[in-house]
């Protein structure tokens, strides 16, 4: 039987969708499913951790991409990898970082797969220093609608390339991705820790450190207000010598069951908040420690997802340029602490300038991101959010999203008219779809 | 064990993937025989650079039954210290589009029970003159016992376990071990989206028993274990009553 009845979730469980899943096991098994026909389409589906519905086609089918996950070749002169699209972080970190390389991008977890890096144009912490996934491919083989394999990349079929960088699946199913892993000299980063006070320190310390550290991050109480607002932690981070004693890596655990909606609120997360900034001394610290420790933290708890209770999260993240950012992210900042929406820790970061595609997120500014649990106000909430962004000449990340309207991406994505133009090119009867692109009417608005 | 090759046959099924995959962890060599050579390449290349160790694809067709001998002669030639065995291939079509279908049937039996019973009788002299080596085969609860949704499929594994036994007999004098695992239900692409199912075991599970298995050259055995109750109560049932039964 080829496809399978099943229920699929975004990594916040917010959205859902009833879904004909087929899972190829090799090549030839994608093309005879894309060959199956459905009228609500298809879609491809990687770890599932975007949070919203990019990878879900509630109604129709998707494609998972998990067992097409093998390394085809690695040259250790260039650090030119290909790889199946299903291939994830993890994979390549593990079998990699002991040999010298590193992923020269990655996201905050490991679990994502390359075919969903690339889908995303996902960034990591060093994208002021070098760009988003999507920066470092070479080349990428694409299933088209037709069933052809197309390989595409910024010399050869240019438009494709860019539309299928940050495309959300929506050009076609990438089987392979050509990019280069970068030498390092340790698996180690040296990381340094330092309190930053309210939100104007943090942006005064990240332009002080966006051109010169490889790696940089804030951690932001999301319920401080006031004085305090913004207040949270600056990581920055460079890849030690092979001479340094890491701390230990830490052994993952599991959250076992759904908690209890009443688990998480503001009392308890802004106990958790407050512990975390008081966690590093006043005058800061600098240790090493194991790269996934640094770029995943939240990989060691595994089904994080699940302390949000049954009703689920969401995730909000947005970037706005430099000359609106203090003004935007302030104002953004302002609004959840108002709200006292329960949330962890909000994540501060900057990004370097645009990606390569036509929907990719990343342009010159500071990105925020964090969670909210899945609650009534939660909704407006992010409606004012999305309001603040646009007056801000911002943009929200789709791999985060799960409720932005229609308008507001056409507003914050002036390549969305490219885009559309190469889709009506490629796949001009929308053999590929997702509840992403029908709400926010990607390939057009639904007639 | 000290390293040797893995001669896997019928390798892009997943368990077979993951066979060789966990072989390879343990330092030893695969060969990957198969039709889909591109799906084999592709394999073979992940194992050499997650593993460090030689992987090769190798063009095999379980029903060109006069290839099996220089298939076997070559893959020896190639191998690095002891070749041991892995037959991993089937062919299990569903069993409503053979009732109609006798060509299909026969497909699946010649690939199932004829196929393996011809590279397996290549083998032996090949095995008997290196005097060790294991060899495990993939077999099936299927072959247990002949059920109306299963029948032709399970009565050609019924064959290979047959076969298999006698096999056993014939290399255990050699030092060579014989195993039969007869896996019951394993998340691969034979089982993805049927009804019923129950207890869905990983392909990388599977395979790291049958290795496991091979090391201590056990004979028989079911995986997950508990399909040895499963099919001994099924093997219980009078025929009188499991005629009436739709399973």
């Amino acid at each position: 039987m080829m496809w399978k009845e099943m229920t699929l979730t975004g990594w916040g469980r917010s959205s859902r969708a009833t879904v004909a899943a087929g899972r190829p096991e090799r090549a030839r098994d994608l093309t005879a499913l894309l060959g199956d026909h459905h009228a609500r389409g298809v879609i491809a589906y990687g770890s599932g951790r975007s949070y919203g519905d990019a990878p879900l086609n509630d109604g129709g089918q998707v494609l998972l991409t998990g067992r097409l996950n093998r390394l085809l070749s690695f040259d250790a002169d260039t650090g030119e990898l290909v790889c199946e699209a299903g291939v994830t972080f993890a994979d390549l970190q593990r079998v990699f970082l002991p040999r010298g390389f590193c992923v020269p991008v990655t996201p905050g977890t490991a679990f994502a797969t390359i075919g969903g890096a690339v889908a995303n144009d996902v960034h990591g912490k060093n994208h002021d220093r070098v760009g988003s996934f999507g920066d470092h491919v070479l080349w990428l083989d694409l299933v088209l609608a037709s069933g052809a394999v197309e390989r595409v990349s910024p010399d050869h079929h240019p438009e494709l390339f860019a539309a299928t960088i940050g495309g959300v699946g929506l050009t076609g199913v990438i089987l392979h991705v050509c990019f280069r892993m970068i030498p390092v000299p340790s698996p180690w980063l040296t990381v340094r820790e330092q309190r930053i006070a309210d939100l104007d320190g943090f942006f005064d310390a990240f332009e002080s450190v966006r051109d010169e550290a490889d790696y940089s991050v804030g951690w932001i109480d999301g319920l401080a207000r006031g004085r305090r607002l913004g207040r949270g932690i600056l990581e920055t981070a460079a890849f030690a010598d092979g001479a340094v004693r890491p701390v230990a890596a830490r052994r993952p655990r599991r959250v076992p069951v759904d908690l209890p909606g009443i688990a998480l609120n503001p009392l308890s997360v802004a106990l958790f908040n407050r512990l975390y900034y008081r966690r590093v001394p006043a005058r800061g610290r600098s240790r090493a420690v194991p790269a996934e420790r640094f770029f995943y933290p939240l990989d060691g708890l595994h089904d994080w997802n699940r302390i949000y209770g049954k009703r689920g999260f969401y995730q909000f993240q947005c970037v706005i340029p430099d000359d609106a950012a203090r003004a935007g992210i302030r104002l953004a900042l302002e609004e959840i602490g108002a709200a006292r929406s329960a949330s962890f820790l909000a994540v501060l970061k900057t990004l370097g300038g645009a990606g390569r595609g036509h929907l990719s997120f990343p342009m010159r500014g500071y990105t925020l991101a964090l969670d909210f649990p899945r609650r009534d106000k939660a909704g407006a909430l992010l409606v004012r959010l999305e309001r603040i962004v646009l007056d801000h000449g911002g943009r929200v990340y789709l791999a985060k999203d799960a409720v932005l309207s229609a308008d507001g991406f056409a507003a914050m994505y002036p390549g969305l008219a490219d885009l559309r133009a190469v889709l009506a090119e490629v796949d001009p009867d929308r053999r590929f779809q997702s509840d992403l692109a029908r709400r926010l009417g990607i390939a057009g608005r639904e007639s | 064990m000290s390293a040797a090759t893995w001669l896997v046959l019928g390798a892009s099924s997943p368990v077979a993937r993951a066979f060789a995959a966990a072989a390879a962890a343990d330092g030893h060599g695969v060969l990957l025989a198969g039709r889909d050579l591109d799906d084999l390449e592709r394999t073979a290349g992940d194992i050499a650079i997650r593993h460090g160790v030689a992987a090769e694809a190798v063009a095999f067709d379980a029903t060109d039954y006069d290839s099996h001998g220089d298939i076997i002669a070559s893959c020896r030639a190639k191998a690095a210290g002891t070749l041991n065995l892995f037959l991993a291939f089937a062919m299990m079509p569903e069993q409503a589009d053979m009732e109609g279908d006798f060509a299909l049937a026969r497909a699946t039996i010649e690939a199932t029970y004829v196929g393996a019973a011809s590279v397996l009788s290549a083998a032996v002299p090949m095995l008997e003159a290196q005097g060790r080596g294991h060899v495990v085969v993939l077999g099936s609860v299927a072959g247990d016992r002949g059920r109306l949704k299963n029948y032709v499929y399970g009565s050609a594994k019924a064959g290979l376990h047959t076969f298999v036994q006698g096999l056993r007999a014939r290399l255990s004098s050699a030092g060579v071990s014989v195993t039969t695992v007869k896996p019951g239900f394993i998340d691969t692409g034979m089982t993805w989206g049927q009804p019923g199912l129950f207890l869905v075991a990983s392909p990388e599970a599977c395979a790291r028993a049958c290795l496991r298995y091979a090391e201590r050259g056990a004979d028989v055995r079911y995986f997950p274990w508990f399909w040895w109750g499963i099919m001994a109560i099924i093997k219980a049932i009078p025929e009188r009553i499991f005629k009436r039964l739709s399973i």
